[in-house]
């Protein structure tokens, strides 16, 4: 495989290697003529053009096969010095010299082709069976809530049913988790595409970070009931000048995930803090933490870790990881050593210390 | 007893069903309209009480329609926008939208908001006094009591609090803000907004965290309650 790369050379580089290779060899050759006899040198010259078929594509390799017979002709075979051809014997030599090259040329061009045809193939597979995960993730994730909302308003609908105003109630609210479910998934698709299409252009104006957290915390409050998410303002840190849009959706994202990915009762802190040209933003948990061996991949797109029991598309976290590249800035995420993760988003930033109202 | 009339313009059938069964049930008249162009003709020939008008129509889009009702109607209109579109949000404010909501919305805020704009509509003359939960602004003698007691404020802090009580309940944007208490060329400068109105909730709010009386409008603006 290692030697399939060198045909990403550009073609005139194709051109140059191979025609070097057979000059040099010819040259070498020159000298060694007097030991080992002109005919040798065809079968060291042939091996030479087979090597180029190896390696390049197949005009370079034709040309190498001509012009190395024409060398051997010219060079080598007595008369030298002339393209004259003495007896029948080197004629026949020639001949088959150059019919040989071009078909080692020839043949090695079309097993790179079938070779190269699999490879096709099978990344085709491969995107097909991407596709179809996502598509199953996807579809899975809109269904349950519109089987839902469809199925609670059937029940609720049908007079023969004697429902508890309890039970009726509990249907109401199921409708409502289901619609702000399916919002949620629209919002993350919708994320989704801004980022692919190239939309994301941040917005900066002057945000106070503490304010940021705080509305991002609210507005998760019905899901992290079961949750303590503890936050405690820094109140020395300066205006930020930032996209206040985008940093709420990447708050929202992390802290959403924390409370979807660890048991009831966990704890997720969020702490935010100042670097030398930016803001600092971690939120950890002390939940089970990631497998080590799936780290790596749980920003990529529609990734979703293997024992994953909750749903998800996998777009949360690589909404987060586009939204803080977009504002150059960058996310990690470790293990906490006693159990947790800790993901922390770094954003380059302004800050004003326009704090001085005594003055006005 | 309310029983204004409430014109709706929106292009979705199943929006505008949902509204106006809304709407009637809280004993609302209710008046639809597919198109900005109907909308501006049935206004035209029976003015409603209220607009409710969706930004995102076919034809003539709402900004237009928008803009050509404030030629003459001087009523509440509410706009309603999809989320994660600040900038046609503060035009339509800019525009002279007495509010705005994000679809998908809740019914009960939708309807806090028709109340608090028709009833600021009706209370157009200015109150001397206004009275906001445990606070009390007085506008002529220029002083502000928290539970009876004075508190103290900065010029600047007091004319920024002054404008959000005679605006109570209407999102004020960042750039109508600025232009008010700074002047025209302090348009862009959030950070004196953002540095005042942290100085005003550390004075008024019980929680400055967790605001009840200036509530943050992400990317728009502030709203007094």
């Amino acid at each position: 495989m290692d030697l399939l790369s060198t045909r990403k050379y550009s073609t005139t580089n194709q051109y140059l290697i191979s025609l070097l290779l057979i000059v040099l060899t010819a040259i070498l050759c020159f000298f060694l003529v007097s030991v080992i006899g002109y005919r040798a040198v065809a079968l060291i010259l042939l091996l030479v053009v087979s090597l180029n078929a190896i390696l390049f594509d197949i005009f370079p390799v034709m040309l190498s096969a001509l012009l190395s017979a024409l060398i051997w002709n010219f060079f080598f075979i007595p008369p030298t010095l002339t393209l004259h051809i003495g007896t029948p014997e080197d004629g026949l030599m020639f001949l088959m010299y150059f019919v040989i090259a071009s078909i080692n040329a020839v043949l090695s061009y079309k097993i790179r082709e079938m070779e190269r045809k699999e490879r096709d193939e099978a990344e085709k597979e491969k995107a097909i069976k991407l596709y179809n995960t996502l598509l199953n993730s996807l579809s899975h994730e809109l269904r349950t809530p519109i089987a839902t909302v469809i199925g609670a308003i059937d029940t609720i609908k049908d007079d023969q049913t004697q429902l508890s105003e309890e039970n009726r109630k509990e249907l109401y609210s199921e409708i409502e988790i289901a619609a702000s479910r399916l919002n949620r998934q629209v919002e993350n698709l919708l994320s989704m595409s801004r980022l692919q299409a190239g939309f994301v252009r941040p917005k900066k104006d002057w945000c106070d970070l503490n304010e940021t957290v705080f509305a991002a915390v609210k507005r998760l409050k019905d899901e992290a009931k079961d949750h303590k998410i503890r936050f405690e303002p820094k109140e020395d840190l300066p205006l930020c000048k930032l996209d206040n849009g985008l940093l709420d959706q990447i708050l929202h994202n992390l802290i959403y995930n924390a409370l979807l990915h660890t048991p009831a009762h966990s704890t997720i802190d969020i702490v935010l803090s100042k670097s030398d040209d930016g803001c600092v933003i971690c939120v950890f948990d002390n939940g089970w933490g990631f497998p080590a061996d799936e780290i790596n991949f749980v920003f990529d797109k529609f990734y979703r870790l293997r024992n994953t029991s909750t749903g998800g598309t996998g777009l949360g976290l690589s909404i987060v990881k586009g939204f803080a590249e977009a504002m150059g800035g960058n996310v990690r995420l470790e293990n906490i050593p006693h159990g947790g993760a800790k993901f922390t988003v770094e954003i380059p930033c302004e800050f004003s210390y326009n704090t001085n109202q005594e003055n006005e | 007893m309310n029983n204004a009339e409430i014109l709706i313009i929106d292009d979705e059938p199943q929006i505008r069903k949902l509204l106006q069964i809304n709407l009637e049930s809280n004993g609302y008249k209710v008046t639809q309209a597919s198109t900005g162009e109907h909308g501006l003709s049935l206004s035209a020939s029976h003015p409603p009480d209220l607009i409710l008008l969706d930004i995102g129509l076919p034809g003539k889009d709402g900004h237009q329609i928008l803009k050509e009702l404030r030629e003459w109607y001087n009523k509440p209109i509410i706009v309603l926008s999809v989320r994660d579109n600040e900038t046609d949000i503060v035009s339509a404010l800019d525009n002279g939208a007495t509010d705005y909501l994000t679809k998908p919305f809740r019914t009960g805020e939708l309807l806090a908001r028709i109340r608090s704009s028709i009833r600021r509509s009706e209370n157009a003359e200015n109150n001397s006094t206004v009275v906001c939960g445990d606070l009390e602004i007085d506008l002529i003698a220029r002083v502000v009591k928290k539970m009876g007691d004075t508190i103290k404020l900065t010029s600047t802090e007091y004319n920024l609090l002054a404008l959000f009580a005679k605006n109570g309940g209407k999102v004020l944007t960042h750039q109508f803000i600025l232009k008010e208490i700074w002047g025209y060329s302090f348009q862009t400068e959030t950070q004196y907004l953002r540095v005042f109105v942290g100085s005003l909730r550390k004075k008024i709010e019980e929680n400055p965290n967790n605001p009840q009386h200036i509530i943050t409008e992400s990317g728009v603006g502030y709203r007094f309650e």
